[in-house]
């Protein structure tokens, strides 16, 4: 039987009142929304904070609108409630694809979009879909908000740049009219963290590429994307050859480890291949709008 | 589907989910007991280690723990070891050494399970990390270090040279043999993972001596003996209740660890102790299966006639030869290995080794390593068709046993009792489509489809419902089981059985048996069982046996009731009882079949005023034990079609096709899901499940983060079907079901995957068919399963 240690629990009644107990418990408190993965680490004993600052009641933080041209994810939104979003659907189909692929339903009706960031996992699927589209991540403290770009939101594996005392409010996602996106993932079964996956956005003006967005996840990218291949594209026709060099241009910023899920040069290889294929139906997509 | 009961065999709603469905089944978890106190086990963080001290001061000083138990103290008490179902011996409580990861090193009882997880972070173990032995393939090397150093002179990590079959007459054929395929194949380490994990609830009363154990054993009345054997408690103060199961698949044969320390743990506190182990340590600590290294070899004539097979196989069991299998035979049933088809001679050599990963072997629905066999088989015959350049199916066709060679004796001494392979075959290619297939897969390599389509076949013999007393014992308890059937004055009915159900629906099977024998509806028959206070002797339930074995002792023992019964109608219709007939449900007179008796009208004059013929002295009830003449063949054939993503590696189950042939179904709905849930195991181990180490023996798939279990998103809508032919020996006709689909359909998922991958000209992959496996495989890597992907 996995039991946590002892720990405190406080629930947050807004905003403040959770800024208030995270610095009143100072930084071995941890927030717990969903508490997909900080409960398992209790109970395993791999996390032992001295308290739980439960912030499930914190409605505020759980918007999902389109506001100033822009897509605001609240952190407390449900994975199941990004994935339900007709608004989601019509601008994102990249986080359509990868929510459905994130866990099973039981874990995304609990688990939410700010806590899967926040827990940092270098697997994570939304970091790469989010990275894709170029979002930015607001942080908010005792001392205001500020705003992140999700790229630089992650400091490594488990590690971000909310700072003890603060806390993640929300996704910004610009909202790019005629844009396509699409993810790719494999993974061993289904509801498994990713072996590799990969996003992409892709805007297409008169035949050619005039944005392109890429995301990575599981292969150690910097920052969940590829930069150059994304430079790459620019100008670019949609067409296979070119899709195919960008993942190469992918894969080669890629630095994955080998463990149960496959070795690395394996891994670089899906991070090409899955790059490849979401470029294609992404395109495809933009195509179709 | 039909929801109506039948009087008898037919499908029906199985009795126990209204339980089920509603939360209402009672496991051990479950019990709560007054006073009640938990426990908990420290393990061993290293694969190997001595151990130089175990400080449990600070753990004891904890306010609210009981009492802390190490190997010591078990030494104190002669419990530091206890004998394995192998005759080998298993550490308790680790004294000297710790041999895997995840072995038990103390115990911990406290107030609650909070306090006992907090006092094992508060137990101070010294340990000294020795060099270990992770690959199996050095176990028996010279400078491999010595695990078992606790045995007497052992001086290295052999277990067992086990053969069967004729070696010299096997020699002789492959020397001749036009055509000799030799294939390298892993059967990796397993697990069969039940949802409800091991635990035990022990109350010892002091006051009138008896033990009592809540415990999910698939043998409870093995476990009373085996725990009145070696701590000397006697067997009558012992009571052992397995209630309801949460899947058991042979991982709950064997006495625990932990079970022990449940026991000595509420002798020493006076209090109930409760402990029920989480999923890490089922992972990592209980009855695996399999990892069998095998070198099988093929010889056959240029046309594709299948001459001889012979195996070597080297068997890893882990730190102490635990199996739960019949004694006398180490490697358990696996010299079934010819198979289904008509091969002169046939021969293997097994040879068990000690390594630092947790014991067992023998679990997972593998009828006691039939699993290994039929794999072994089914691979070898893929593998010979390909060098031929022959269709697996017509290879197959070609070889299997006509039904007119039964009973047949195999070249390993076994004696299949009944079957018409043909028949089996030729329905699941019908049903496939067999060769539209084909012609698909041809028209699609043809156009260079990027995807790849494969079908694989496999057709397996099952030998279940151990066993004859005279060969089949396990430590000296002969493997036969009990019935009582006791029928109440309304003639309702109360069946008790020796065997114990896990999931498998006996309360309703063994109803219906009844049923069908005496002709009353299975709601008026209540089935006993899981008690050894409330029901007989008998060795429980795993290889398939409860229907071959526990299902012949209800039949017979309501064949016994039914002659009763006859007796006392004869008493009633005042005629000669031998000048009575039996229709379902009554005795009546012959040619005048009004004048009768229904089984209730029987019951209630049993035990009324109407004066009984002279021996009967009042009830109906009756006892026996079933000792079985044979076992019992069920066979199948199985037909998987899969595509395969090459430049992902992903493959994708397509169809399933699984026609089985287990004798008279008693409930087809419960034979259809044992089939759905063992055709589910095959696709894990074929492609995601695994059990593998890294170097430094850090067991690498101890969550189920890492343990795959298939699920529905994995498993097609499969396509049954079946064939009939009934068991000569067996009552009723039934051959047993429990475990032919996880035995028969990994080879088949496996030789699916490898027929896709055929045109990159690879023979063959071990288990499992991970997507980086596939990949590696097109790639030409060599695969190690077993250890550490690097």
């Amino acid at each position: 039987m996995q039991v946590p240690a002892r720990f405190e629990y406080e629930k947050a009644t807004s905003v403040p009142h959770a800024l208030a107990l995270l610095e009143r418990y100072g930084p071995d408190a941890r927030v717990v929304a969903g508490g997909h993965s900080l409960i398992p680490m209790m109970k395993l004993r791999l996390a032992q904070p001295e308290a739980l600052i439960d912030i499930n009641d914190l409605r505020e933080l759980a918007h999902l609108r389109v506001e100033g041209g822009e897509l605001a994810v609240g952190a407390l939104v449900r994975h199941a409630e990004l994935l339900a979003s007709p608004l989601v659907a019509e601008h994102f189909a990249i986080l359509i694809d990868a929510e459905r692929v994130i866990a099973d339903p039981v874990v995304r009706n609990r688990g939410t979009v700010g806590g899967s960031l926040c827990q940092a996992d270098p697997s994570e699927d939304l970091a790469a879909a989010f990275a894709a589209l170029k979002a930015d991540a607001v942080v908010t403290g005792p001392g205001g908000s500020r705003t992140v770009p999700l790229r630089g939101f992650h400091q490594g594996p488990y590690e971000t740049v909310v700072e003890p005392g603060e806390l993640l409010a929300e996704l910004r996602v610009p909202v790019r009219h005629g844009a396509g996106s699409a993810y790719e993932k494999v993974e061993r079964r289904v509801g498994d963290w990713p072996v590799a996956a990969a996003g992409a956005l892709i805007l297409i003006e008169d035949g050619l590429i005039t944005e392109a967005g890429i995301g990575l996840t599981a292969v150690s990218a910097p920052g969940f994307t590829a930069p150059e291949a994304e430079d790459y594209l620019i100008g670019r026709e949609p067409v296979d050859a070119v899709f195919a060099e960008a993942g190469r241009r992918a894969a080669a910023v890629c630095n994955p480890h080998a463990d149960q899920r496959g070795p690395a040069d394996y891994k670089r290889h899906l991070a090409g291949e899955l790059t490849r294929r979401a470029l294609r139906k992404a395109a495809r997509r933009a195509a179709e709008d | 589907m039909t929801t109506s009961t039948p009087m008898g065999f037919g499908r029906m709603h199985r009795k126990e989910d209204a339980r089920f469905i509603r939360g209402r089944g009672q496991y051990v978890d479950d019990v709560q007991l007054p006073g009640m106190l938990h426990g908990a086990i420290l393990r061993s963080p290293h694969a190997h280690a001595r151990i130089l001290s175990v400080d449990t001061s600070a753990a004891e000083a904890l306010p609210g723990v009981k009492a802390v138990i190490t190997g010591e103290t078990l030494a104190g008490l002669g419990l530091a070891w206890m004998p394995t179902l192998s005759k080998d011996v298993q550490a308790v409580l680790a004294t000297d050494k710790v041999r895997f990861q995840g072995q038990e090193v103390a115990f911990v009882v406290a107030e609650d399970r909070y306090i006992a997880r907090d006092a094992l972070e508060l137990i101070e173990v010294d340990y000294e990390p020795l060099p270990s032995v992770i690959d199996a393939r050095t176990a028996l090397a010279e400078a491999a270090p010595v695990i078992r150093d606790d045995l007497d002179g052992k001086k290295d990590n052999h277990i067992f040279d086990w053969e069967a079959g004729d070696r010299a007459h096997t020699e002789a054929i492959f020397e001749r043999a036009e055509v000799r395929v030799s294939q390298d194949m892993l059967y990796p380490r397993v697990h069969p993972a039940p949802l409800e994990t091991c635990g035990a609830l022990a109350d010892f009363d002091k006051v009138t001596g008896k033990l009592t154990v809540w415990c999910p054993t698939q043998a409870p009345h093995a476990h009373r003996t085996l725990y009145a054997m070696v701590a000397g408690l006697p067997e009558h103060k012992i009571r052992v209740i397995s209630p309801d199961i949460g899947g058991g698949f042979g991982g709950k044969v064997g006495i625990y660890p932990g079970y022990v320390c449940a026991i000595v743990g509420s002798i020493v506190t006076g209090k109930p102790v409760k402990w029920m182990e989480d999923r890490s340590e089922n992972l990592m600590s209980t009855a695996f299966a399999r990892d069998y290294h095998m070198t099988g070899e093929i010889a056959a004539t240029q046309d594709g006639r299948v001459q001889a097979i012979r195996v070597k196989v080297l068997a890893d069991h882990g730190a102490f030869n635990g199996t739960a299998q019949p004694t006398k035979f180490p490697a358990g049933f696996f010299h079934v290995f010819s198979g289904s088809y008509d091969i002169e001679t046939a021969h293997c050599e097994v040879t068990g080794v000690y390594s630092n990963k947790a014991p067992g072997g023998v679990a997972y629905a593998c009828s006691f390593r039939i699993t290994e066999a039929v794999y072994l088989v089914e691979r070898l015959m893929d593998v010979l068709a390909y060098e031929l350049g022959m269709d697996p199916a017509e290879l197959r066709m070609k070889n299997l046993l006509r039904a007119d060679q039964f009973p047949y004796t195999s070249p390993t001494g076994w004696e299949y009792d009944s079957g018409d392979y043909p028949r089996t075959l030729a329905l699941a290619m019908e049903m496939a489509g067999y060769d539209k297939l084909r012609a698909e897969q041809a028209e699609r390599r043809a156009n260079g489809d990027r995807r790849l389509m494969g079908i694989g076949l496999s057709f397996f013999t099952e030998a279940v419902g151990a066993g004859p007393r005279k060969h089949m014992d396990i430590l000296g308890l002969g493997m036969a089981d009990g019935a009582e059937l006791r029928v109440h004055p309304t003639g309702k009915a109360v069946l008790r059985v020796s065997c114990q159900s896990q999931g498998q629906g006996h309360e309703t099977t063994f109803a219906q048996i009844v049923a069908e024998e005496l002709g009353i509806s299975p709601d008026d028959v209540d089935v006993v069982h899981g008690d050894t206070d409330q029901t007989p002797f008998g060795l429980g339930t795993y290889g398939s046996r409860s229907t071959p074995v526990s299902g012949a002792a209800a039949a017979m023992v309501t064949r016994k009731v039914r002659d009763r019964a006859k007796l006392v109608a004869s008493a009633m219709l005042e005629v000669a009882p031998d000048d009575l007939e039996w229709t379902k449900g009554r005795w009546s007179v012959k040619g005048d079949p009004k004048h009768g008796a229904t089984i209730q009208e029987i019951a209630l004059a049993s035990h009324g005023a109407v004066e009984l013929p002279e021996g009967v002295e009042g009830h109906l009830d009756a006892t026996c034990v079933y000792n079985p003449p044979n076992l019992t063949y069920p066979f199948g054939a199985y037909i998987c079609v899969v595509d395969v993503d090459p430049d992902t590696g992903q493959v994708d189950v397509r169809r399933f096709i699984a026609v089985d042939d287990c004798g008279v179904r008693i409930n087809p709905m419960i034979v259809e899901g044992q089939i759905h849930g063992g055709l589910a195991d095959g696709i894990g181990m074929a492609l995601m499940q695994l059990m593998a180490f890294d170097e430094d023996g850090n067991h690498l798939g101890a969550s189920f983060m890492d343990y795959l279990l298939p699920t529905a998103v994995e498993c097609p809508s499969w396509e049954l079907g079946e064939t009939v032919t009934p068991s000569p020996h067996h009552p009723i006709g039934a051959k047993g079901v429990g475990e032919s689909a996880t035995v028969g359909s990994p080879a088949a998922v496996v030789n699916a995957v490898l027929d896709a991958l055929k045109p990159y000209g690879i023979r063959h992959a071990d288990m499992p068919l991970t997507p980086s496996n596939v990949w590696r495989a097109i790639q030409g890597r060599p695969i190690r399963t077993d250890l550490a992907i690097t």
